[in-house]
This record gives C-alpha cells, structure tokens and sequence, in this order.
C-alpha cells in the first residue's frame, strides 16, 4: 500500500500555479473600459489594436443602425440580459448613456440588428478582458 | 449618420469582427490565431447560407 502511494505520487502530473498578480487584476479592468486596452497594457499591441477596433466598430455600426442602448433594470430578464451584454463595452457603454445615443425600442429590423451588434460588442469585449487576464496571469503567452 | 445594412451584408460585418476577437482570444500563436478567424469567419458566412437555403426550402 505504501509503495503504491509512493509510485502514484512520483507519477501525478503536478499542474502549474498561476499566482495573482496585481496586473492580472488591472489588466482585465482596463481592457473591460478601453477594449483591447489590457492587451496594450500587457504589450501585446497588435492584438488589442485589432481588439480595439473590433469592438469599436462594432459598436458604431450598432449606435449607426439606430440599435437600443439598454440602461439598468429589474424586470424582463432579456432587458436585464441587454443591459448586461451591453454594459460590457466599458466606457463606450458610459459614453453612449451620457451622450444618450441610441434608441429607445427597436423601430425596424435594422435597428433590430444594430442592437444586437451593441449587445455583441460588449460580450466580445468581456472575453477580451478575461484574455487578458489570462495573458497576466501567464496561462498563455 | 445613420448605417442601412442589408440581412447579408450585415450577417458578414458581425462575422469579421467576431472572427477577429474570437481568434485572437481563443489560441496562443499568431499563425493558429489567423487560421481560427478564418474558421471562424468561413464558419459564420456558411452558416448565414445554410440557414438562407434551409428557409428557402421550407418556405417552397
């Protein structure tokens, strides 16, 4: 019993430790207010350069199809679910509600689609902020 | 300023930019990066004509 014990702890393959740094916590904050900023933030500029614009042109042609920007609320869940998706694109998100841009309800089925894109941008945007943690963390490269 | 995009064209400019985050954040390597997007580019655009095709068949 005592040699399987020692045999199966020479064999266990042993998983590699990510420690928390501090940039592994700012970088995702960046990139979720700027896209593609946490990639900038961690050097890899191409990448969120191409982030950056992904997302920012996602999010113009949505407010350019005259899609509806969500604001906080509590009642239908696929209101809640929008406001979510967009509140994702970060700042632009902040900036769109400041500057109210968008529509109220979606008018046509452009509008339909330019909400969508909105709502898109932001999800993009969120899986963006958590490669970019990843890349901090070291998980990849 | 106010953008009019056809179902088509509008189906292919979501597909670019979601290609774009998609292979960027889905691989490590810069030539696995490129080749997902295109997947996934490929994918998206095939999908719109597979969807287009199966509605046609339905609506006969």
């Amino acid at each position: 019993m005592a040699k399987q014990t020692i045999v199966k702890s020479k064999n266990a393959v042993s998983e590699p430790e990510y420690p928390l740094t501090t940039m592994a916590i700012v970088a995702p904050i960046v990139g979720w207010l700027i896209p593609g900023g946490g990639h900038i933030l961690l050097k890899r500029y191409g990448r969120g350069v191409l982030l950056l614009i992904s997302v920012v042109a996602m999010f113009l042609v949505g407010l350019g199809m005259q899609g509806r920007i969500y604001k906080p609320n509590g009642g239908d869940i696929l209101d809640i679910l929008g406001f979510i998706g967009d509140v994702g694109t970060g700042a632009l998100y902040f900036l769109a509600r400041i500057m109210d841009w968008g529509n109220l309800m979606a008018a046509n089925a452009t509008a339909d689609y330019g909400k969508t894109f909105l709502i898109v941008a932001g999800l993009l945007n969120l899986i963006a902020a958590a490669d970019a943690h990843h890349i901090a963390l070291g998980k990849k490269p | 300023m106010t953008i009019n995009l056809s179902h088509f064209s509008a189906a292919v400019v979501f597909a670019l930019f979601a290609s774009v985050v998609f292979g960027i954040t889905q691989r490590n390597t810069t030539m696995e990066q490129v080749k997902y997007g295109l997947y996934c580019f490929a994918m998206f655009v095939g999908g719109v004509f597979v969807a287009g095709w199966v509605m046609a068949l339905i609506r006969r």
